[in-house]
């Protein structure tokens, strides 16, 4: 090995070691998937996917994600605002509560809501002396609360880095020309943000796509309205049904690997450590 | 020794192994509950346990179908459907006719659960259209949704109503109502599993299933 500085590789044999790891690494993640597309069968895998239940539980799916990730935004933009602009106290605490859903067992998340929002909740109760609102079980919006409850902060957290990585300078520029408030957000913080908004908004419809346990515990089982595809997999996999569930989790496969594709310049592969980080993480 | 049993027998199958242990100190029981739906699906794929004991003949057979099971199943227990409400019942449901109401939150079994297959007969019986609001995959679940006083009614197993304490009470169906048989199989060819089923059956085995509400079949 030579010290000099050149922009060569000191060693362009790769470390057989640490390879041989990451190929391991792949392996445990990608087996099962194979597995399951070994199993696939695919000759009659249209005529399962064509099933009205099939059908129905992938359009509930498609409902409930998308409208938990129109939540995540709305609600999440703000907060990540302010946790990544506004200093005050506890902010960390905040922070660790708004991430929690990450690491809790979506289940608990369900028993959660069912004493924050069910009918003898904290919350629930106003909602059914205020609004009317009899019960969230076997309801959309019960699938919709439960499916955001698990996917915002993952919009939370990718818009907040994003935030953060903006050069604050652009933002102060702007209102030293005159720039209003709004002015500032809507021309040049958001837009600068939008690569950051779009990454952290699919990642939550992705996150509610695949959401099963707080669902099931919160908003129930009911087809057409909380029978997502998750659902439907469980249900057909304990029904003695494999070869549903199966042509099922493709599709689910199909749809988050392509989700997924989708924001590889995104979230999936970050840049280089030896670039220098810029402040904007969007692609060139 | 592992054993999984459906979930309305938790409390039973509790007993009957303190029991079965304390009667042989060297071996130790492994109890795993659920929907039978889910534990036939887990033995089908090749879950390592010794005895499985099912809440319906249907999910038992299709273990048996797998060829997974030791030898032929036997019936040890019957429980008959029951309709619970919370203890105050605030949909007012006095009789199985009250839940065509649709207004009423009501939870059942999934039709794949034994349970679930047992209400829908039942309610086809008495030509109710009942719409449930959720569909749940194990009986205690819809006993859960019930004692939070999250849902005003649900269709349970008679031998759930005393697991549900004091936070539910039983509306009476009648002595005719539909019953499921429980079997019991050995999953694995050891002794012990053998000899575990023949505890269930036997007359120790019955006097505790007794205790918890079920029926001899």
């Amino acid at each position: 090995m030579t010290d000099r500085p050149t922009s060569k590789e000191p060693n362009r044999r790769p470390p057989i070691a640490i390879v041989a790891v990451a190929v391991i690494a792949v392996a445990v993640l990608a087996l099962p998937l194979v597995g399951l597309l070994q199993r696939t069968p695919w000759s009659s895998l249209g005529t399962t996917l064509g099933e009205t239940a099939t059908l129905e539980a992938l359009r509930v799916s498609v409902v409930v994600s998308l409208l938990a990730a129109a939540v995540s935004v709305v609600l999440g933009l703000p907060l990540a605002w302010v946790l990544a602009r506004l200093s005050f106290r506890g902010r960390a605490l905040v922070r660790a509560v708004v991430l929690l859903p990450m690491v809790l067992p979506p289940v608990v998340g369900g028993i959660a809501l069912f004493f924050a929002l069910g009918r003898k909740g904290l919350v629930g109760r106003a909602l059914h002396n205020w609004f009317g609102v009899d019960t969230l079980i076997g309801t959309t919006p019960g699938a919709v609360i439960a499916a955001a409850f698990v996917s915002m902060p993952f919009f939370v957290i990718t818009a907040e880095a994003g935030l953060r990585q903006l050069d604050p300078r652009l933002e102060s520029a702007a209102s030293t020309l005159g720039a209003g408030r709004w002015t500032v957000l809507r021309r040049i913080t958001l837009p600068l943000l939008a690569p950051s908004l779009a990454a952290g908004a699919t990642l939550s419809w992705a996150r509610a796509l695949g959401e099963f346990g707080a669902t099931i515990t919160f908003a129930g089982n009911h087809p057409g309205r909380t029978r997502t595809l998750p659902l439907a997999i469980a249900q057909a996999n304990e029904a003695g049904q494999p070869e549903a569930a199966i042509a099922m989790s493709v599709l689910l496969i199909g749809v988050s690997l392509l989700i997924l594709i989708g924001l590889r310049h995104r979230w999936i592969a970050p840049r280089a450590p030896q670039q220098q980080s810029s402040p904007e993480s969007s692609p060139s | 020794m592992t054993v999984y049993a459906a979930a309305s027998l938790s409390e039973a199958f509790e007993d009957l192994a303190a029991e079965y242990e304390a009667a042989n100190p060297d071996v130790d029981v492994k109890l795993n509950f659920a929907g039978s739906a889910r534990l036939a699906a887990q033995i089908s794929a090749g879950a390592r346990a010794d005895v499985f004991a099912s809440a319906n003949g249907a999910t038992m057979s299709r273990v048996v179908a797998e060829g997974r099971t030791a030898a032929p199943p036997a019936l040890f227990a019957r429980n008959r459907l029951a309709l619970v409400v919370p203890i105050d019942n605030p949909g007012n449901v006095t009789e199985l006719e009250d839940l065509a109401d649709d207004s009423l939150v009501l939870a059942v079994c999934a039709p794949e659960v034994p349970c679930g297959a047992l209400a829908q007969a039942v309610l086809a019986d008495a030509g109710i259209e009942a719409d449930a609001d959720t569909e749940e995959t194990s009986v205690r679940a819809v006993l859960t949704k019930v004692t939070l006083g999250e849902a005003d009614a649900g269709l349970v197993y008679a031998t759930d109503v005393a697991a549900g304490g004091d936070k539910v009470a039983a509306v009476p169906l009648g002595p005719q109502i539909r019953f499921n048989d429980y079997p019991v199989a050995a999953v694995s060819d050891r002794a012990v599993a053998a000899d575990f089923v023949d505890f269930v059956v036997g007359p120790d085995g019955q006097r505790i299933l007794w205790s918890h509400g079920f029926d001899s079949p």
